[in-house]
């Protein structure tokens, strides 16, 4: 009866899922090369597990002492050469069936792209994702910079390059592919060939190796483009964002400067011509307002919300913003600048503009 | 006393024959080796991952090879001197034995003034713990493999203590010879060192 | 047919009674008693950190616990269950039964094993008293750099460097003990060959625990100098690697998960010949599997760094030893069934949780499998998969293993037996629990849930068997309820049994229920694996046994004794010197905060040395042997 249950456990879990982030619902062309290899050897694990449970079973059932037992004592049986061979042998070469396939697939992921393909530069912090195109400039030969939400053209090839500011992360869209994880000192590589079938859809995916606090907050979205639909979030992206010149957003601009720069990044189109503004050390916000989502994909992007995270981030997501260090690097966390209702509802004005 | 099934056992077979407790002991002092083999040996690792992870700090060029090979020649020497104390105590002659002991002790000092001399000599020309990978890794093995000569010293001062009392026979826990097997052990780490470290300059 | 002929002279009896008896004892079975306790009160401790992490997880985006919290309780649940529970389990087994089982009257080195055992219990001490101290570590129980060596404000890490470290010089010891008793203490005529499996196991391990535990040392040496005093092994921003961390942690991590097993699997392999009435199927298979594991699990370390990025040939390199260390793994199974196969099965309680061991295991070890397939592990690593996973061989496995040696044994240790009736129920809602808890793990990780994660959010379909699994952890808790209830009231009121209430088959069931202090008044000379067996039963022409003729023995059947029996002397020594080093340690966790630190490290140095030269100088009573 319980073999029953867990078979049936099993069975529910390689049906294929229709959940946003399952790895049981591939849809690029590298996720379905690890389907393929999982489901062979989930097949050859369950095909042993019957097997090896049904004989236990068996065992317990048929030589179970009963209750008026007259029978004689069991024979010694000291153990079978042959048959401890064989059954060493049998597994060996099942394992060689998983074996073959796997450096297949292993080394078909490990190499680098062919021809054309798509590079973006991923950089994990605590606790948000940093994507950059290096192919794709603006006029000043400056590359497309955004944060957290990532677009893919489908049908095409994208190589991630990937390391860390700080510590180790790992990058999990599993749909899209299996995780690698990112490294301070080092790069690492995910090939994403998202099916053409896809277009249009947002997967979800978040980190996957701890790092502290909002390990569990640090999440990311990746939508799949046409790659008509890319080229123009592309060329989106790669415009300035304007200086508001009155309303409450220009006096969020002020508070901008003033404050939100020490961290945050834009790209502005300034009078003497557009120039980036600010730090990089948090996430470039040029196009903040066509973001979906805020704090990586904790909340959606809302005026509600984004008020909600500047007025008290701290409730939006656990950090610790008072152990930041900019002589070391050491950044933890959004503070709370204590900005009243005003000012914020200034900063969420001119951020909501900057589409 | 091993023995197979097909053995007739008979009175003779349970006197005495050497000493069992000694055996276990040089066992226990084995396995203990091979323990600090694998602590040395991760040490040792690390630092050939690092020897040129300078971070623009000083690397290898600091090395003093003729000062450091006479420290060298002085720990093995200390060897020597171990050898002759283990032979003396063997021998029942405790006074010579202690000479030995003392010799052995004065000699595995000297080293580490040596390495203390050598120490402070890269510190004033900026290698420290915290200058790259590779200060942080020489200092850790040849502070380590230090740390385990001064226990060493520890170790021969009981053992000169206890003699001196009368209280060490071949029956005594505080082991000449098995404290002769831990004080080679750890010259043999030092050659192993002197040659990855100072002498193979990969 | 116990020995009960009476001791000419027993030279020097330590005093049984009161607390400073069990503070000084050197008494082997003493000190297994003491691990075990205090294993099974840490038992309850990982326990309940484990119900808090699994309220938080019942329901989505819950607000019960803080990240901080929550991070904290699953890294010491980790660390608890792993050092604080398993091991010392083991270590309760291994002390108690070892020198029985080789017909030995204790370890090699009896203060040594005392010193172990204090050693161990004050650095848990310590290590959970962080919670009231300064904090607990919360970086996970691997405790990945170069997020430990990041934060150096609060001094959780460090009770983490330190604490793995104290509890790593205890293991040394005990190891070095039970190699040095098992290779020059065993009784006349039993040679290795001759040994209980769950003896081989114990040198295996004890092996693995030598070289493996220098390993890490070295690593949480490397970590508390980046944390304390500069160095930058670990700080990418000075060339240092981060990874460098990992494969030190991995090369000890990985023999110590057949650390956590193999003890486990050597209490199966006695206790499946007893309950079947035949010996174990393959005697030198499953022994010589469990060396071929010993070396092969130095050599599979990184198959837990796949997607680290140490590139394809590393990656399938250690892949395909993965894939080849899961035969000898894989291979005991079938030994285990063949030994039931054709026997007279009694199906108690200690033999039900050896069934369930088999069952459960094979889960966990085809579990272990779908990870060796290294893309699927791109996967499965870091998901709730793989805390199924490991759940299963560790729980399913060690644990179950363990349950069955406490029922087994603990007729020998009390002289009563476990009750029945709890028992089953013990292990039917403990088995059911189990499954419930971990089984849809599986599920979670394929569905993209991570592990480590404080919180989850709605609409990912992780709700429903987050909860089934909150349900499972609970019944496992009333479970254990039950174990203790058990363990307490047949401690008291049990049924009393004679010292072979089993039939059984190894040395240990000739001493009396509880043994004496000096196990044997007469130390038997072997001449078979299952001697005690051999003593009862020999075969008929059908290879059947029947029950040889009363008085009937193999002469001589003891070793002549021609003196008195001189038992070790009991000690305070071991506990002082064990206090001094965990002083120590806590000096350098708090090294940071200035003079405290230091401090309490000089008066550490001090009780330290106060210990160990007196252990040094304290005559030595003749080693029993």
């Amino acid at each position: 009866m319980l073999v029953v249950l867990v078979l049936a456990l099993l069975l529910a879990a390689c049906a294929t899922s229709d959940l946003p982030q399952s790895s049981l619902n591939p849809k690029s062309a590298e996720a379905q090369q690890i389907d393929e290899l999982w489901r062979l050897v989930l097949y050859l694990a369950i095909a042993v597990f019957v097997v090896v449970e049904a004989a236990l079973v068996i065992a317990i059932f048929w030589f179970r002492k009963r209750k008026d037992d007259d029978k004689p004592e069991p024979k010694q049986t000291h153990g079978n050469t042959a048959l401890e061979i064989t059954w060493s042998i049998i597994p060996a070469l099942i394992l060689v069936v998983i074996a073959v396939p796997t450096l297949q697939t292993l080394f078909d992921l490990a190499s680098p792209p062919e021809g054309n393909f798509v590079r973006v530069n991923v950089t994990g912090h605590q606790w948000w994702w940093e994507f950059e195109y290096p192919d794709i400039l603006d006029a000043n030969g400056r590359p497309l910079t955004t944060a957290n939400e990532l677009h893919l053209p489908v049908g095409v090839t994208t190589e991630l390059k990937m390391t860390s500011a700080d510590v180790i992360h790992s990058f999990w869209v599993p749909p899209l592919a299996g995780k690698r994880d990112v490294v301070p000192g080092h790069f690492t590589f995910i090939k994403i060939t998202p099916d053409v079938s896809r277009a249009g859809e947002a997967i979800p995916g978040q980190c996957a190796e701890f790092c502290w606090l909002s390990h569990a907050d640090m999440r990311t979205l990746v939508f799949l483009d046409t790659e008509a639909d890319f080229q123009a979030w592309a060329d989106r992206q790669l415009q300035p964002a304007t200086i508001p010149t009155d309303g409450p957003a220009a006096s969020g601009f002020e508070i901008f400067t003033a404050i939100c720069s020490t961290c945050h990044q834009a790209f502005i189109a300034a009078p003497e011509g557009p120039e980036v503004f600010g730090e990089a050390i948090a996430p470039d916000l040029t196009h903040f307002g066509s973001r979906t989502t805020l704090g990586a994909r904790v909340l959606d992007n809302t005026t509600e919300h984004l008020t909600q995270w500047i007025d008290n981030p701290e409730s939006v997501k656990p950090m610790a913003p008072e152990l930041n260090n900019f002589d070391t690097g050491r950044i933890l966390g959004m503070p709370d600048y204590g900005l009243d209702a005003e000012e914020i509802a200034e900063l969420v004005a001119l951020l909501e503009g900057w589409k | 006393m091993s023995v197979t099934s097909e053995h007739v056992f008979e009175e003779a077979d349970f006197e005495a024959t050497g000493d069992p407790v000694h055996r276990t002991r040089k066992t226990a002092m084995w396995i203990f080796l091979g323990s600090e083999a694998f602590f040395f040996g991760a040490m040792i690792s690390t630092f050939l991952l690092y020897r040129n992870s300078t971070n623009g700090g000083p690397g290898a060029e600091l090395f003093n090879i003729p000062f450091t090979s006479a420290s060298s020649f002085i720990l093995l020497m200390s060897s020597v001197t171990m050898v002759l104390a283990d032979n003396s105590f063997r021998k029942r002659d405790q006074r010579q034995g202690r000479i030995w002991l003392i010799g052995t002790a004065a000699l595995g000092l000297t080293f580490l003034a040596g390495q203390i001399f050598e120490f402070t000599e890269f510190y004033e020309h900026g290698l420290t713990l915290e200058t790259s990978p590779f200060g942080s890794s020489f200092y850790m093995l040849t502070g380590f493999h230090g740390a385990h000569v001064a226990g060493g010293v520890l170790m021969l001062s009981l053992l000169i203590a206890f003699s001196m009392r009368g209280k060490l026979s071949p029956d005594h826990g505080m082991n000449v010879e098995l404290t002769a097997l831990y004080w080679h052990f750890v010259d043999i780490v030092w050659i192993v060192i002197f040659t990855v470290v100072y002498l193979l300059q990969i | 047919m116990a020995i009960t002929a009476p001791v000419e002279d027993l030279g020097y009896t330590p005093s049984t009674k009161g607390v400073w008896s069990w503070l000084t004892t050197v008494d082997h079975k003493r000190i297994g008693l003491m691990y075990g306790v205090s294993a099974l009160v840490f038992f309850v401790v990982g326990g309940l950190e484990a119900l808090m992490i699994r309220t938080q997880l019942a329901s989505a985006d819950s607000t019960i616990l803080t990240a901080d919290a929550y991070n904290q309780l699953f890294t010491m649940h980790g660390i608890t269950m792993v050092f604080a529970v398993i091991m010392p389990v083991a270590a309760a087994f291994q002390n108690y039964m070892i020198p029985l089982q080789i017909g030995a009257r204790d370890v090699a080195f009896p203060r040594l094993n005392a010193f172990s055992f204090w050693l161990f219990l004050f650095a848990v001490i310590m290590l959970s008293s962080s919670f009231f101290l300064g904090g607990s570590p919360d970086g996970a129980w691997v405790g990945y750099a170069n997020l430990s060596t990041e934060v150096t404000e609060f001094v959780r890490m460090d009770y983490y460097a330190i604490g793995v470290q104290l509890l790593g010089i205890a293991s040394i010891g005990s190891s070095a003990n039970f190699i040095a008793t098992i290779f020059t203490m065993r009784a006349p005529g039993m040679t290795m060959m001759k040994m209980p499996v769950f003896t081989w196991m114990t040198v295996v391990t004890s092996f693995l625990l030598i070289l493996s535990l220098p390993v890490i040392a070295v690593g949480l040496w490397q970590m508390f100098f980046d944390r304390n005093f500069g160095t930058v092994f670990y700080e990418a921003q000075a060339a240092g690697d981060p990874l460098l961390w990992q494969h030190l942690f991995w090369i000890f991590g990985h023999p110590e998960v057949y650390v956590l097993i193999l003890p486990a699997m050597g209490i199966v392999s006695e206790t499946l010949p007893v309950f079947s009435r035949k010996p174990l199927f393959g005697y030198q298979f499953v022994v010589f599997s469990g060396i071929a594991i010993g070396f092969l699990g130095f050599g599979v370390w990184a198959h837990h760094m796949f997607t680290a990025g140490m590139g394809p040939v590393a990656e399938a390199g250690f892949g395909l030893a993965t894939m080849l260390i899961a035969v000898p793994t894989g291979v005991k199974i079938f030994n285990w069934i063949g030994t039931m196969w054709g026997g007279k099965l009694t199906l108690n309680t200690p033999m039900l949780f050896s069934i369930g061991f088999i069952a459960m295991f094979i889960i966990g070890g085809l579990s272990g499998v779908t990870h060796a397939a290294v893309p699927a592990d791109t996967q499965q690593h870091d998901s709730y998969y793989v805390v199924a996973h490991f759940h299963y061989v560790l729980f399913g496995g060690s644990v179950f293993g363990f349950m069955a040696g406490a029922y087994y044994w603990f007729p020998k240790w009390t002289g009563k037996i476990l009750s029945e009736t709890l028992g089953k129920w013990h292990f039917w809602l403990m088995f059911i629990g189990f499954n419930l808890t971990f089984g849809p793990m599986h599920i979670l990780g394929l569905n993209g849930m991570p592990r480590r994660t404080y919180r989850y959010p709605e609409g990912f379909g992780w709700e429903f068997w987050n909860g089934m699994a909150t349900i499972g952890a609970f019944t496992i808790a009333f479970s254990i309820l039950l174990f203790i209830i058990n363990i307490v009231k047949s401690t008291r009121s049990g049924t009393e049994v004679g010292p072979d209430p089993w039939d059984a088959r190894t040395l240990e069931w000739m001493a009396a229920s509880p043994p004496a202090i000096h196990n044997f008044d007469q130390v038997p000379i072997v001449r078979h694996l299952d001697e005690w067996w051999h003593r009862k039963y020999g075969v008929d022409e059908e290879g059947r046994a029947v029950p040889l003729p009363e008085g009937y023995s193999e002469e001589p059947a003891f070793v002549p004794e021609t003196g008195g029996i001189h038992m070790p002397s009991p000690s305070y020594y071991p506990m002082i010197a064990a206090a001094g080093l965990v002083a120590m340690g806590a000096g350098l966790v708090f090294w940071s905060s200035g003079f405290l630190g230091v401090g309490i490290l000089v008066v550490g140095v001090a009780i330290a040395f106060w210990g160990l030269v007196g252990w040094a100088a304290e005559p030595i009573t003749r080693e029993a042997h």
